[in-house]
């Protein structure tokens, strides 16, 4: 614990900090380019120079040099300002002035800094250097003549995303960031290289040129495009979602997102359903909402009424259409839409109970039936820091995908998992934090109860050495809504078979969009929901719902970490949130729920289950003992087959169809002329 | 500064170059590379096997040698290594040749020191042949570059040709080595000056002139 001054205050820094964060932690601004905190250090753009004694009496580069005991650092001293300034001088040379009519411009790290640090004029009077635009894929816009250098990029897909494909060719002036022969960035978190470009060098490419960042709305909310709840930022101008950005939460998503929860976002303007549709002579016709609730409440239901719920549901949309059902009489509940009947009576079972944070710290994991990359790149995120950077051993049981670590597959078959090669079986014998993750695939193929006959037979479940608990049973949800809808009893023991079995009269679908409809041939089919997807040809009611942009709603991600999500814009047209569309249906129906207001909604839901009031972790339990008889057999599949289009919005983003022709299935898509 | 980049990735290029592999000769000093590292730090001798691979291009074209992309594929390959890293290595220095160069590389050096010495005159010498900076002469004989210090000022002016130095030139001697090269002789490298061996001084040491003949201690003279 070095003890030192900044510009004369003293202060205590954590032992292996940089100048720079003993300067941060003194409340003093260090101007900075190239250093990032979740990157290594670069020390290349010179921007935090400091004065350090002892020492040489020269400035030093913060973010490279260790803070030591007794040094005097200053950083308002007129060596410091005039190394910043010509420090900025040089960046600026090659820098073009077109801040007019570059994305970057008001929020540009370069823009930003040369006004605090900057001389105010120019001196340069040659010409500025010129690079060639790059092609680096349908989601990254490149303007490399912007570009100065600070290898952010280049340092994000080697170390964060384990895919090295974006390097710096030739040398000094003539250094040019690129990516292999130009081929597209073609992994799930490449977007993220957009947020870590302190210039315009790279920017968005379906964001471009669309709005400047001072005329967009804020709002806090958390991603639905997988299980891990990514906290989110929505920038909306207007009725429109423009873009989305990651927000930082060190739980969670640390501060990236995947390319999908990042670029879904226009499909929520394509597609919509904006106006309920009823069924007629075969063919949906459009309809006024009284129509459509007339023509539900025509099928008198009274208990023999179900629903299901779909990947993008927020609690309170499952809880109000539970309120529904009770008030009928009915418990007819399910969402997993797939016909998947695995052992949903303990929620421990279900959850990601390592956490994302603590899965960094594992040193022998086992992926069971789960394409991670896909599933949940975050995880895979986390997964990559415990092999590269902890040394973990990781083993997977399935078909191979590309990891961006060293792992060993043991092959499709699940019956591997009551018969290890001897050297898996050492190596979870003798881990100090080993943990099972066990995917849907997994799932699928039985494996739950084998899986938890392992955590018991490798004690996942452990007091660590420094006493804190540790529990390495793991499940990867892929939906927003899953472990929320299990809290809210959203389960039959039988799946999606109990409910087919009943023959409901009336069945609700809250935007399930992978529900086999054939099942219900004889129930009239209510689909809630917002995009105009696979369910439109099913359905015989169509009402239109709110997007998860389009309403304030309570997420539990794979963990039990409940989250709220905040409404950005109004939903489109005749469009309700879901809610409100549920409280209408019962008086249609003439069921008395005890709800009229979100809020009352909400104060229900938390009454019933006390952990969807709170922010935190929710308390999941212990593990449930493992059923011994129980066999995974079979080979695995993974359930998604194109990452970018696995939800409705997805499905219908053009900018998520163009990423899954060019990056997945290598279609050359002909650049429209601009 | 040169204007380097990179020959573009055509099916031509795969056609002649897909097939590279190192030659029994070749791939023994690039295991021997791989060798001086500890195991798991293969991509460390990335440097020896770019320069093998474009000697073994080199003796392939009889020429300098040069580094097509599926060449650098191969050493990526063979280092087990993301290509992106080797082209990063190959772009950042100067002798690993992106282009393709004759048989002769006629590097001149016109950094301060030689152009004081003359090294304008040894260009002009070159361009008189033919030759024309950053281009291969039609007889496939002749690539000019000009090139930033060799570390040969004492001796300026300067070429180097392929792994050899000629120092002290003027346009004369300039045109006797590449007469001399052109017809497939080896002719005299380092200085070309008569009567100097290396760098010394001309005409005599004008320093520590008393050591010439004895250790002589100077500590009773400061």
């Amino acid at each position: 614990m070095p003890k030192l001054t900044v510009d004369g205050v003293e202060l205590e820094v954590p032992a292996g900090a940089t100048v720079l964060q003993a300067c941060e932690l003194a409340g003093k601004e260090v101007p900075r380019f190239c250093y990032h905190e979740r990157l290594s250090i670069a020390g290349n753009c010179r921007m935090c120079l400091v004065e350090v004694k002892p020492g040489p009496p020269k400035q030093q580069a913060g973010c490279a040099m260790p803070a030591g005991e007794g040094q005097e650092i200053r950083t308002d001293s007129e060596m410091v300002k005039t190394a910043r300034e010509g420090v900025m001088e040089f960046l600026l040379i090659n820098h073009p002035l077109d801040c007019p009519i570059c994305d970057q411009g008001g929020e540009c790290d370069l823009q930003d800094q040369a006004m605090a640090y900057g001389r105010g004029a120019t001196r340069y009077e040659e010409n500025k250097r010129a690079v060639t635009e790059k092609h680096m894929g349908p989601l990254i816009k490149t303007t490399m003549t912007r570009c100065i250098h600070c290898t952010r990029c280049v340092r994000f897909s080697e170390e964060i995303a384990g895919v090295d494909e974006i390097g710096a060719l030739f040398r000094g002036e003539d250094m040019q960031i690129t990516t292999y022969l130009e081929q597209a960035a073609s992994h799930e978190l490449s977007a993220n290289v957009i947020d870590l470009c302190p210039v315009g060098a790279l920017t968005s490419r379906p964001y471009a040129f669309e709005a400047r960042p001072w005329e967009l709305k804020k709002t806090l909310s958390i991603d639905v495009s997988d299980g891990i709840g990514a906290n989110i930022r929505l920038d909306s101008r207007g009725r429109e979602v423009l873009r989305i950005l990651p927000r930082i939460n060190d739980d969670v998503n640390e501060e990236w997102i995947s390319d999908k929860a990042r670029y879904q976002v226009d499909g929520l303007t394509k597609r919509r359903i904006d106006q309920p549709w009823v069924r007629k002579k075969g063919k949906p016709q459009p309809a006024s909402w009284d129509e459509a609730f007339a023509a539900i409440a025509k099928a008198k239901p009274g208990k023999s009424i179900a629903a299901i719920a779909g990947g993008l549901a927020d609690c309170e949309t499952m809880f109000a259409a539970k309120q529904l059902l009770g008030a009928l009489g009915s418990e007819l509940l399910e969402s997993r839409q797939t016909g998947e009947s695995f052992d949903v009576s303990n929620l421990a079972a279900m959850t990601f109970n390592t956490t994302l944070e603590g899965i960094e710290s594992a040193d022998a994991v086992l992926i069971v039936g789960s394409h991670v990359r896909w599933e949940a790149a975050l995880l895979n995120v986390r997964l990559r820091k415990a092999a590269a950077r902890g040394g973990a051993k990781v083993f997977v049981v399935g078909p191979e995908w590309e990891t961006t670590y060293p792992a060993t597959f043991l092959g499709e078959d699940a019956s591997v998992l009551h018969n290890f090669p001897q050297d898996v079986s050492d190596t979870f014998a003798n881990a100090e934090r080993p943990a099972i993750i066990l995917g849907h695939g997994g799932l699928a193929a039985g494996a739950l109860h084998p899986a938890l006959a392992l955590a018991e037979d490798w004690k996942l479940v452990r007091q660590l050495e420094d006493g804190t608990p540790w529990n390495g049973f793991n499940v990867v949800q892929m939906a927003a809504s899953q472990i929320g809808a299990l809290m809210l009893g959203y389960a039959k023991s039988g799946g999606i078979a109990d409910i087919s079995a009943a023959s409901p009269e009336v069945l609700i679908s809250l935007g399930g969009d992978a529900i086999d409809y054939s099942q219900f041939e004889g129930s009239l089919k209510v689909y809630i929901g917002h995009h105009g997807d696979r369910s439109m040809q099913s359905a015989d009611v169509v009402l239109p719902a709110a997007a998860y942009t389009e309403k304030a709603g309570t997420y539990v991600n794979t963990e039990g970490r409940v989250q709220f999500a905040e409404k950005g814009v109004f939903a489109p047209g005749d469009a309700r949130e879901d809610w409100t569309i549920l409280r209408a249906l019962a008086d249609a129906l003439g069921a008395k729920v005890d709800f009229d207001s979100f809020e009352e909604l909400r104060a229900a839901m938390v009454a019933e289950v006390p952990a969807l009031g709170e922010e935190a972790l929710a308390d999941v339990g212990a593990l449930p003992k493992a059923d011994r008889g129980a066999k995974a057999s079979g080979a695995i599949t993974y359930p998604i087959r194109d990452f970018y289009l696995t939800n409705p919005i997805a499905r219908a983003s053009a900018t998520m169809q163009r990423c899954s022709a060019e990056l997945l299935h290598g279609d050359a898509i002909a650049e429209a002329a601009e | 500064m040169a204007n380097r980049h990179l020959t573009p990735d055509t099916p031509e290029l795969r056609a002649r170059w897909g097939q590279f592999v190192f030659t029994p000769a070749w791939d023994a000093k690039a295991k021997a590379a791989i060798a001086r590292y500890p195991e798991g730090r293969q991509r460390s001798a990335v440097m020896a096997l770019l320069d093998y691979a474009q000697r073994q291009v080199g003796e392939e074209t009889s020429t300098q040698g040069w580094l097509p992309i599926p060449v650098m594929e191969y050493v990526a390959d063979y280092l087990d290594m993301p290509i992106i890293r080797v082209l990063e290595v190959a772009t950042f220095y100067f002798m690993y040749n992106l282009v393709p160069v004759g048989k002769f590389h006629v590097q001149v050096c016109g950094t301060t020191p030689c152009m004081l010495r003359g090294s304008d005159d040894i260009m002009d010498a070159c361009k008189a042949r033919g030759m024309e900076k950053g281009h291969t002469t039609n007889d496939g004989l002749w690539t000019l570059t000009e090139v930033e210090c060799m570390g040969n000022c004492a001796t300026a002016p300067m070429v180097q040709i392929n792994d050899d130095n000629y120092e002290d030139l003027t346009a004369e001697r300039l045109d006797h080595v590449l007469d001399e090269l052109a017809a497939g002789r080896q002719p005299k490298t380092g200085t070309q000056e008569p009567g100097r061996h290396t760098s010394e001084p001309l005409g005599g040491p004008t320093t520590l002139k008393e050591m010439v003949t004895e250790n002589h201690d100077y500590r009773g003279e400061w």
